[in-house]
């Protein structure tokens, strides 16, 4: 393989993980509250609003059964509002931080879910007010799972970021596209999915890696 | 022994108190006052009265067994002392403050001063024991230095100061209601809650639980509430007991005073697992309907107070003169008092047997006449 293939390639990973990095931050950083709000909102829950949650669960579900290539097209005035232009991968981010906030939240409410019930009932009987409970005790119980679905989103995000090509996000599926595929070069292609395999290895050993070791409820010395 | 004294021992302690009404107590640390709690019908499920009527005191200071069978409203109960629920009528009264009026920043203020430990630990795998510990301090705003003092100390009070950097993965379930207790008792509460905190946990750990929550009780003066449906934790720990059924509290009042005389078949029923009612397999067997010559007619004498038991058989045999044997016997200590019962053999003659009767009742203890034996 030519050494301006192998520049195309590495340039293309550098797209692809400043989009899927980008976009896991600010998916966490919106799909964190609001999966942690899900998931302590319903009726008798500790922030209980059953309507709003109501309300926010049938957005969270719209928005994940919108097909992200249908996402990426209908959101680009939106995605110009915010990022100045609707071509190019910080143009992708939005796109991809509007599809990965309702997954990350649906994944947080499910790891804050698994949190027993007693704890908060603990913490509320010495007097821990509701946002004391979030940050001492649902998100410290939680972390292992909420790592594993971080690790998750991550994962989906790089498969999510090989269909921003079509509005020049640019990044690893989009080489693969245009040169594997379009151009008919097998060996791009191939070395297009072996770097992506390599990629969503490391991001799931890493996090598997990270989830256990936090994890106190295995005995470990 | 002169007559007199004899005469007293089988006799009823007469220092019996009615139910304490709440408005009598003095100096109550927790006071219901005419507590109802209605759980609302939610999907489906039809709504429950799960407290009705409920007006008694705990005393300052004082050990106070609330028992009942599952489902009785233990729980519910004692979630109205700390505010985890609301009553749907009446007070609580903790402390001199209606607990049930608080809500928001006030409601979390007064929580710090009620602890509660809890049947399955309720401990945070995420953290050590220390940090544990360090949860209600850290809420309530201390400083770190202070915390690590208070800490400290609490370790060494609950007997696990080795246990320091210990996740509760790595402890016993002993351990781990020490380390409960230790968090209920770090931010100086007057009164601690305990439910049920030794159902999960073996009868010899259960006994060391309870004797560091006497010891606790007696040195810092806290005011212990124990939920349990076990009578020998009452039993052992409690000075004062609260008898829960369906929702009423069906009997209230000193241990002693409640167990030697239990009124309410519940009561009876608890008093029954530690003394037992049943006689032993090998008697039981033997046991007839038919008087047979030769023979011992069973009678069963119930022993309620203090001492009550202790002579009853060489009295009966000396101012009866009779031969009295000792079939089966059963006594256990409850809040100092003695409860059980004796099983005796006297000769198998009708005569013999009105007159033992006579004499038992003349003392007044109660006593029944379960058959023969060959």
């Amino acid at each position: 393989m030519s050494p301006e293939l192998i520049n195309l390639i590495i340039q293309a990973t550098g797209e692809s993980l400043y989009m899927v990095g980008i976009a896991a931050l600010l998916g966490t950083a919106f799909g964190l509250p609001l999966g942690v709000f899900l998931a302590t909102s319903r009726k008798g829950e500790l922030f209980a609003s059953p309507l709003v949650n109501r309300v926010l669960g049938i957005i969270v579900n719209a928005t994940r059964s919108t097909p992200f290539i249908i996402l990426v097209v209908a959101i680009i005035p939106f995605t110009r509002l915010v990022a100045g232009t609707s071509i190019g991968s910080t143009a992708a981010i939005v796109p991809l931080t509007i599809a990965s906030t309702p997954f990350i939240a649906r994944l947080v409410e499910a790891a804050i879910r698994e949190v027993d019930g007693g704890l908060i009932e603990t913490a509320s009987s010495f007097g821990a007010s509701p946002i004391q409970i979030v940050l001492k005790v649902l998100i410290p119980e939680a972390l292992p799972g909420l790592l594993l679905a971080l690790t998750l989103a991550v994962v989906s995000l790089l498969g999510y970021s090989a269909m921003v090509g079509a509005v020049g996000g640019g990044g690893l599926g989009d080489l693969g596209i245009r040169y594997g595929y379009q151009r008919f070069m097998p060996e791009m292609m191939l070395a297009v999915v072996v770097v992506l395999i390599a990629l969503v290895q490391i991001v799931q050993s890493a996090g598997d890696y990270l989830a256990r070791r936090v994890n106190r409820r295995l005995r470990h010395r | 022994m002169n007559v007199h004294q004899s005469l007293a021992i089988g006799q009823p302690i007469e220092t019996l108190e009615a139910i304490s009404p709440a408005a009598t107590e003095p100096d109550a640390m927790v006071r219901f006052e005419a507590i109802s709690k209605t759980y609302p019908a939610y999907r489906g499920k039809p709504g429950v009265n799960a407290l009705q009527n409920i007006d008694f005191a705990i005393p300052r200071g004082s050990i106070t067994g609330v028992i009942g069978r599952s489902g009785a409203g233990k729980s519910s109960l004692v979630r109205l002392i700390n505010g985890l629920e609301k009553p749907t009528t009446g007070r609580v009264i903790v402390d001199g403050r209606d607990i049930s009026a608080l809500a928001g920043r006030e409601l979390r203020l007064a929580q710090r001063s009620i602890g509660m430990i809890f049947q399955h630990f309720n401990l945070l795998s995420s953290r050590t024991a220390a940090d544990n510990i360090a949860l209600p301090l850290e809420i309530a705003g201390w400083a770190k230095a202070d915390i690590r003092a208070r800490v400290a100390e609490l370790l060494a009070l609950v007997g696990i100061a080795d246990k320091h950097d210990r996740y509760p993965s790595e402890l016993s379930g002993g351990q781990k209601q020490r380390v409960g207790i230790a968090r209920a008792l770090a931010t100086r509460p007057s009164v601690l809650l305990s439910d049920e905190a030794t159902s999960a946990l073996d009868p010899q750990t259960t006994r060391a639980i309870l004797d560091l929550l006497a010891n606790i009780n007696r040195e810092l003066g806290v005011t212990i509430v124990l939920i349990t449906h076990e009578m020998s934790v009452v039993r052992q720990l409690a000075k004062e007991v609260v008898v829960l059924d369906a929702g009423h509290v069906v009997e209230s009042g000193h241990v002693a005073d409640i167990f030697t005389h239990p009124k309410h078949p519940i009561t009876q029923s608890f008093l029954a697992e530690v003394i037992g009612d049943s006689l032993p397999v090998s008697l039981a067997s033997r046991i007839v309907a038919e008087r047979s010559a030769g023979g011992q007619a069973v009678i069963r004498v119930q022993v309620r107070g203090a001492g009550a038991g202790d002579t009853v058989v060489a009295r009966l045999a000396r101012e009866l003169g009779l031969d009295v044997s000792l079939l089966s016997a059963r006594i256990d200590e409850i809040g100092g008092q003695h409860v059980g019962s004796l099983v005796l053999g006297i000769p198998s003659r009708e005569d013999v047997q009105a007159r033992v009767l006579a004499w038992l009742s003349q003392y007044q203890f109660s006593a029944e006449h379960l058959g023969y034996v060959a």
